[in-house]
């Protein structure tokens, strides 16, 4: 390989240099559907799913195809978005902000022949590459993070567990049948890059072993102060040890204390956290960040952990497929999951979704903890 | 292939997207090399990535090492330093670095722009991309130290783009996609997000922050971009005056003319639309009647939820004095718990050049930046040092809406100058009426 120069000269770092200009300015890139009647639109429709049509008070109308892509996405796939782009909306197009693509035409017939044309592609070995869908009372695409593809802290893996359980609930991905939206979104750990904790089904991955200690390098690798800091229990302190004949400064665990978060993994890497026996994904539902009818709230634990189980995460997958089909099942028309598990009650979630309830979703975490507990005679046998 | 990797096959399987099958493809790609071009970093390097992720799938524990500060000259963010763990077994993502780069508000793109992109990334990177990344950058997944510069000048001067943040400081802001396509946008969501982001670029840029600080902009409270649960400083549009109705439109919802929920339940029979039952009974107020031929609506009792016009959007439409409502401290759980963001601002109008907002901002940043401890997100300082404090810092009066409910205790801090006469007292004229 030959080094091939950009014309940045290291030398020079300054000459010529270019910075603080952010992005490309919003409407730079609009096609001019979009452009004309900016902030002059009357109402929408949904067609079919993954067929969007949206009416301007011009009396212009667009065509929206959604559909989904990996989210973790090589340029190969990249161009060839830009080819069907080039093909049918004359060089257009979006990303949504979970991960769908969207591809915008003022023709009705092109957009039902671009539907079939993404509907029609598949990778070599069989899967959909843009399957259309993703809309109305159904399931969009999942917001996730990098897991073990990426990321040096997670508990589990992120584009795996999506894709098995999205394989699982393809069809309510390519249909509108669901009570209200359903929002999954994976985190592969507590850091929640993919902030998970307002989905409606949040997939998060939790460790449950304390870190270990690597006494070698705590005082070369880590600001030990910061590690301490870190930690939000007050597990963590900082100590001398004995370490091959040697007095080290180091760090101490209060192992009944900690609950696994990794923060002072994040702030240490004297302190790995990973383990296989360890980690896996806890499930949390019920949240919601939109505004109708209730208030945005979080999602709940209710199954605290389910192991990590690649490549195809069976126990986790049919846990989720049992959620969504009991709720499909039981919730009234533009009910979300945490609003109807409210309405009937959490004990009838459990009830109803034959999950057990254990003491692991007793909330413990500080003061709204209390505020989750029973404080009244008013349940139900 | 260079490795074998019958356990991620595994994930070739099945309808949903492959990513596996995706990364193979990239493989191909790079193995056949049809544009002949001389790869700035391991040709194979996704064939390392897939047996690397191979050796995860076996260990179930990540081989990615902690860390590791890169960047480019004059930034303190943009550019997160990755290093696989077995070099040795996978020297082709030994040095994996990502780059995040700013996105267009509300990602709407020219294929030009995209194709300009992958032909750097081709040439520079691994060719494998987050679109997007949970912030809202292009995430450009994989290259090494080298090629980070040259990939900035070229972002800089061929596609005059610029990175994205990372680290303490301003995170690349993210709207919904608002005006550009949407009826219910209460302001222009991508205007006012790209503008901040340019007026911003330093503290975007130059880590100067406790932690993370990140703005989202949604054009109603349906919130599309999160930004409640996921920002720090959250601008969500409303509308102050009274929600528009079309009486002939409803008609035709109850006539079945118009399919309810713009056709989002349609893939279920659910009966005929009922507004009574579907509408008028699911408002949060009940502020909302129908007598068989009119809807009335009670603006005053409206709290602006949406329901009613995302189900009917034909007939009703928002407000014409538009606006946002302000809501701070929104976070994921680390360290201190997830917090959702609470209301400070009822309306603000959002209009250029922004500087009501931007007073808001800086008078938050200033305060944050003095108080907060290192990794404290302003969710956590609101907690610690309490909501009246964040009043106080942003100039703003105690209002009724500001909780759901008013303290349950009685521990009340009285500033001292509430008080007549003050915390000054003299012992000697107490013990004068009490005995000790």
């Amino acid at each position: 390989m030959a080094f091939i120069s950009s014309g940045y000269n290291p030398q020079k770092p300054m000459e010529g240099r270019i910075t603080d200009i952010g992005p490309q300015k919003y409407d730079s890139m609009f096609p001019p559907v979009i452009a004309k009647n900016f902030g002059k639109w009357l109402y929408h429709e949904i067609l079919e799913p993954g067929l969007l049509m949206h009416v301007a008070e011009s009396g212009d109308k667009v065509y929206t195809v959604r559909c989904a892509g990996t989210r973790t996405m090589s340029i190969t796939a990249v161009r060839e978005v830009c080819d069907i782009a080039d093909k049918y909306t004359d060089g257009y197009v979006r990303w949504t902000t979970r991960n769908n693509i969207e591809f915008i035409t003022e023709s009705l017939e092109t957009a039902k022949a671009l539907k079939d044309d993404l509907n029609s592609r598949k990778f070599a070995a069989g899967s959909n590459k843009f399957p259309v869908g993703g809309t109305g009372a159904g399931i969009s695409n999942p917001v996730h993070t990098q897991g073990w593809l990426h990321c040096h802290t997670p508990a589990t893996d992120s584009t795996g567990p999506v894709k098995v359980v999205m394989d699982t609930l393809f069809d309510e991905f390519k249909n509108m049948r669901l009570p209200a939206p359903v929002r999954i979104s994976l985190a592969c750990c507590i850091n929640m890059c993919g902030a998970v904790h307002c989905s409606d089904i949040g997939l998060v991955g939790i460790h449950r072993k304390p870190p270990m200690i690597d006494h070698k390098w705590a005082d070369k690798l880590c600001e030990i102060p910061l590690a301490v800091a870190a930690c939000p229990m007050a597990a963590v302190r900082p100590t001398k040890v004995d370490f091959e004949g040697k007095k080290v400064n180091s760090i101490a665990i209060k192992e009944d204390r900690c609950m696994y978060c990794g923060n002072c993994y994040t702030m240490c890497p004297a302190l790995p956290i990973a383990d296989k026996e360890g980690d896996g994904i806890a499930i949390m539902v019920g949240g919601k960040v939109s505004n109708r009818m209730t208030f945005p709230k979080f999602s709940k634990v209710v199954v605290a952990y389910i192991p990590n189980e690649p490549p195809r995460w069976p126990t986790l997958t049919a846990t989720v497929k049992k959620i969504v089909d009991t709720y499909a099942a039981n919730a009234r028309k533009y009910e979300r999951l945490g609003d109807w598990a409210e309405r009937v009650g959490w004990q009838d979630f459990f009830k109803l979704t034959g999950l057990t309830f254990t003491h692991h979703l007793i909330d413990d975490f500080r003061d709204p903890a209390y505020y989750t507990w029973r404080q009244s005679t008013q349940f139900k046998f | 292939m260079k490795f074998e990797t019958p356990l991620l096959d595994q994930l070739e399987q099945g309808p949903w997207p492959s990513v596996v099958s995706d990364i193979k493809q990239e493989a191909a790609h790079r193995a056949a090399n049809p544009n002949g071009l001389d790869y700035q970093i391991p040709q194979d390097c996704c064939e390392d990535l897939l047996g690397l992720l191979e050796l995860s799938y076996k260990d179930m524990e990540t081989h990615w090492k902690h860390g590791g500060i890169v960047g480019v000259f004059g930034y303190g963010g943009g550019v997160i330093g990755r290093y696989c763990d077995q070099p040795e077994m996978f020297p082709g993502v030994a040095h994996f670095h990502t780059i995040r780069v700013a996105q267009p508000s509300g990602k709407f793109y020219s294929t030009k722009f995209l194709r300009q992109l992958c032909d750097i990334w081709d040439l520079r990177g691994s060719g494998l991309t987050n679109m997007h990344g949970s912030t809202g950058d292009i995430v450009l997944i994989g290259t090494t130290t080298p090629q980070l510069e040259e990939i900035f000048y070229q972002l800089t001067h061929e596609m005059n783009n610029d990175l994205g943040g990372s680290g303490s400081n301003l995170r690349t802001p993210a709207a919904c996609m608002g005006m550009s396509r949407c009826e219910y946008a209460c302001y222009n969501t991508q205007d006012v997000c790209y503008q901040l982001t340019e007026d911003y670029q330093d503290e975007l840029h130059r880590p100067a922050f406790p932690y993370k600080f990140k703005f989202k902009f949604d054009g109603c409270p349906n919130g599309c971009v999160c930004a409640m649960a996921r920002s720090d400083f959250a601008v969500v549009g409303t509308w102050r005056d009274d929600i528009k109705i079309d009486q002939d439109a409803v008609k035709a919802y109850v006539g079945g003319e118009f399919v309810p929920n713009a056709g989002a339940h349609s893939g279920r029979d659910w009966g005929k639309f009922d507004i009574q039952a579907e509408v008028i009974d699911r408002c949060p107020t009940h502020c909302m009647s129908w007598d068989g031929q009119k809807l009335t609506i009670d603006n005053a009792n409206c709290v602006r939820c949406m329901h009613c016009i995302d189900t009917m959007p034909r007939a009703l439409h928002i407000g014409d004095d538009r606006g946002a409502s302000v809501l701070c401290g929104a976070k994921a759980p680390v360290v201190d718990g997830a917090q959702m963001g609470s209301l400070l601002v009822p309306f603000v109008k959002v209009e250029q050049p922004y500087d009501e907002l931007k007073e808001i901002i800086e008078n938050i940043w200033d305060w944050w930046i003095e108080e907060g401890k290192n990794r404290e997100r302003l969710g956590e300082l609101m907690k610690r040092a309490s909501f009246q404090k964040l009043l106080e810092v942003t100039n703003t009066e105690a209002e009724a809406f500001h909780v759901k409910e008013p303290r349950a205790n009685p521990y009340i801090f009285f500033k001292e100058d509430e008080v007549p006469g003050g915390f000054k007292r003299d012992l000697a004229d107490y013990r004068s009426r009490h005995q000790r």
